[in-house]
């Protein structure tokens, strides 16, 4: 069953910082969780307890005293403090994420269109924009435990590259080179979201990310630059 | 509608506007080309009930084909990726722009605020004719788009270029123009109308009612009105260049022309999330009125309400680019939108934290306007708190475009738009008509409503925590969201949005039966303070037999040495 604390629950944590955003979201639902249902709480307490009754009046409080006014008070100084919290968090999350890029050991080109993503991968070389340089549509192909940088752009409309079990999200801007990173922790393979709509083939913009063993993943470099050299 | 008639014998003290209405009228002048606020009013009303029966029928289509995919939709038909792509834009479209708007704002800010403050009409009546009928233009522009060949629009209803602005990507040139310009009208309209709100409000108040005697619906839909006058006009040139983009070949958001397609992402947020307040505060507004009443209460620090919405109402403008953290932005910009976004919440927690307040050592009333305005404040707690997920700019990395945000902003648009209605309408009900709805039907439609809601949403948190992304029309392409456990939540969504449905069965035949055999009301059956309780029901044309004088403020209920528990606003002693 899912775990509404746990995002880890509902969907398998890949990359580095995939539970970092997972702790993240621990934290706000119990920041947000506690004040949310103490309110609700005395909501329905408040119903229930003071229901009409034969012969008693309704008090007259103003709400404009100064004993009266701590009641809102304290809870907003509360809910300030755990807004702070969350803030801090939220930022220091994000910019691991998407601010302080870690250095590169390989770099990829995701150029996504209507309704495609194709990828770039660097060849034996390492390099990307070589001869060997390894083309896919719609299957990404990494090694597991190097870090990623990859350059994405789209053709024409907007799409977003996320990929749910890094906890990534990233949209592709036709005009512009965004450059984002990830690691991933273990193999296998998972969805490659579009998950800005982009047309009538949205819903059919889906890819797969492969992970693989230093040993499978050069072994598939290998396989696809006998490939090339035939094609030549 | 009929109840409403002008009534001849009634008035006496009027300006220019009601002398040319004590001759016969026919039924188009009398119901269409009226200057009387509260037939704009009913104008507004039955025109957004109408957009919202079809805004319902496109979420019962899709929904269908979300549970069901690739079947049969009874009423539609085989839904196709470009009839669902074109559902989804035109019911978020219709259910804020030509639902939420018209009912919340125009229709309750044009049959309160003279009635509320006691004078016969607005300052422009003449601006406010014209506001509804450039809106009607819109509707009909609106309609047409879906008629046009190559069908209605269906980019979102956020409309990003370059999809919305080129027809090879969007694949509906006229579509998409004709979409375009009906938004671009209804703000017009919109606009017209605030100008309307905002002077009337200021300047035609009842002798003797000060800034802090004016009720809190009319301070929230005044304030509503300066946010959207504030913010509309970025988001109407934008929606003008965009229109260039489509029909002229400019390329203000074409990359390849030297544009940028961000800039108008940050045209529609700036407009886009003071939107979600302007629709709010009228919502807030209604229930502040109907929790006072039904438990005899005054409000909790009605200056601390006043306070916080204002705090809102400027700390809107400054959190618009949380919709935009992974749209391409500079990174640095969303540390400065968190601490905005995530700030907001203190004014908007604080208002609920003084709603609830109010209610404590009160006498309450479970009536349907009351059950109505308790269940906004439970349901929208949901909804405001889940926002919290995704203005944290590291947690929204995740949650962005999942049905996580679909589920959090049902949560607070439906508690505004569907409850607030409900509540608004059920407590003015009497007011408007002069007669009393029916109770148990009330309940029967307000129970089923709120079991459903719940139904259909609750599981989309779920849906999104799983990474589900969305307007997709069908999940089985993607493997890991085509897994029978996620099926079986869509499968409960949808039956909880179809009991949502038929519950408003249970409304129109309340309408029907009280319409013909309603109790009748008496000028304030619910013991109320405020000044629309002192106009006969339904107000005459005009409004008030004697004008009326405002003595105090407008929440004096059970004041201790009084034997009645409820002091209106114009009684002297």
């Amino acid at each position: 069953m899912f775990n509404i604390f746990d995002i880890g629950s509902y969907i398998d944590t890949v990359s580095t910082y995939a539970s970092d955003i997972d702790f993240l979201i621990l934290l706000i639902t119990i920041l947000v969780g506690v004040p949310f249902i103490i309110a609700e709480i005395l909501l329905i307490g408040f119903i229930l307890k003071f229901r009409k009754k034969e012969g008693v009046q309704a008090q007259y409080i103003t709400g404009e005293e100064k004993a009266q006014k701590r009641w809102i008070t304290i809870p907003h100084l509360i809910v300030l403090l755990f807004d702070i919290v969350i803030i801090v968090f939220a930022i220091q999350v994000w910019v691991d994420v998407k601010q302080d890029l870690p250095d590169a050991d390989h770099i990829i080109r995701v150029d996504s269109q209507q309704w495609a993503w194709n990828f770039t991968h660097s060849g034996k070389d390492g390099e990307l924009d070589s001869e060997d340089d390894i083309h896919t549509t719609n299957t990404l192909h990494v090694e597991v435990d190097k870090v990623y940088h990859f350059i994405l752009t789209s053709k024409d409309v907007i799409h977003n590259f996320s990929v749910p079990a890094f906890r990534l999200k990233q949209d592709a801007i036709p005009g512009r080179e965004i450059i984002g990173w990830f690691k991933a922790q273990k193999t296998g393979e998972y969805d490659i979201q579009c998950a800005e709509i982009c047309g009538i083939g949205h819903g059919l913009m889906n890819a797969r990310i492969i992970i693989e063993d230093a040993p499978t993943h050069a072994a598939w470099q290998s396989r696809r630059a006998g490939e090339l050299a035939i094609v030549h | 509608m009929s109840e409403v008639q002008p009534s001849e014998a009634e008035h006496g003290h009027h300006d220019d506007h009601s002398q040319s209405e004590h001759h016969e009228q026919s039924f188009a002048s009398k119901y269409l080309f009226s200057l009387d606020h509260k037939i704009i009013a009913q104008q507004y009303l039955w025109t957004g009930i109408l957009m919202v029966l079809i805004g319902a029928f496109m979420v019962f289509v899709f929904r269908m084909q979300l549970a069901f995919p690739g079947q049969h939709v009874p009423g539609w038909g085989i839904v196709t990726q470009a009839n669902y792509n074109s559902l989804v834009t035109n019911h978020g479209t219709i259910m804020i722009f030509w639902f939420a708007m018209p009912v919340l704002i125009a229709s309750f800010g044009n049959f309160l605020i003279p009635l509320m403050i006691g004078c016969d009409d607005m300052v422009f009546p003449r601006i406010n004719r014209l506001s509804y009928q450039v809106f009607l233009l819109s509707v009909i522009v609106l309609i047409a788009s879906f008629l046009v060949p190559g069908g209605g629009f269906g980019g979102a209803w956020t409309a990003y270029p370059p999809l919305s602005a080129k027809s090879e990507y969007s694949m509906t040139n006229l579509g998409s123009s004709l979409w375009l310009i009906a938004v671009a009208l209804e703000f017009v309209a919109f606009l017209l109308g605030g100008i309307n709100f905002i002077t009337t409000a200021m300047n035609s108040r009842a002798p003797g009612m000060k800034f802090t005697n004016i009720p809190i619906v009319v301070w929230m839909i005044v304030i509503a009105s300066i946010l959207f006058m504030a913010s509309v006009g970025p988001l109407v040139a934008g929606a003008i260049m965009l229109l260039f983009d489509q029909q002229v070949g400019t390329g203000f958001f074409d990359p390849d022309k030297g544009g940028d397609p961000v800039l108008w992402q940050h045209l529609f947020w700036f407009f886009g999330h003071p939107e979600v307040y302007v629709v709010l505060l009228p919502a807030m507004g209604i229930v502040a009125e109907i929790i006072t009443v039904f438990s005899r209460k005054k409000l909790f620090g009605y200056k601390t309400v006043l306070l916080t919405v204002i705090a809102t109402g400027i700390l809107s403008f400054f959190v618009w680019a949380h919709h935009q953290f992974i749209a391409g932005i500079d990174p640095r910009m969303a540390n400065i939108f968190t601490v905005t976004t995530v700030l907001i919440s203190i004014p908007i927690a604080e208002m609920i934290f003084l709603y609830i307040a109010t209610l404590y050592g009160g006498s309450i009333t479970l009536s349907v306007p009351m059950l109505w305005a308790l269940a906004f404040l439970a349901e929208f707690l949901l909804g405001g708190s889940t926002g919290l997920f995704l203005g944290a700019s590291g947690a929204d990395i995740y949650f962005h475009d999942t049905y996580f945000v679909v589920a959090h902003f049902h949560y607070t648009f439906f508690p505004i738009a569907v409850i607030g209605f409900f509540a608004g309408f059920t407590y003015w009900f009497p007011k408007m008509y002069g007669k009393h709805l029916n109770e148990r039907l009330g309940q029967i439609h307000f129970w089923i409503t709120i079991i459903g809601f719940n139904l259909c949403f609750i599981p989309l948190f779920v849906l999104g925590s799983a990474g589900q992304h969305r307007r997709i029309y069908d999940y089985s392409n993607f493997p890991e969201l085509a897994t029978p456990g996620l099926q079986n939540l869509r499968v409960i969504a949808t039956v909880g949005l179809i009991m949502t449905l038929v519950a408003q069965v249970f409304f129109f035949i309340n309408l029907i039966v009280s319409f013909r055999n309603g109790r009748k009301a008496s000028a304030n059956p619910w013991n109320a303070n405020t000044l629309e309780w002192v106009a006969p029901s339904p107000p005459p044309h005009g409004n008030f037999a004697e004008m009326p004088t405002c003595y105090r403020a407008p929440y004096e209920y059970s004041v201790p040495g009084r034997d009645k528990d409820y002091w209106p606003q114009n009684e002297s002693s």
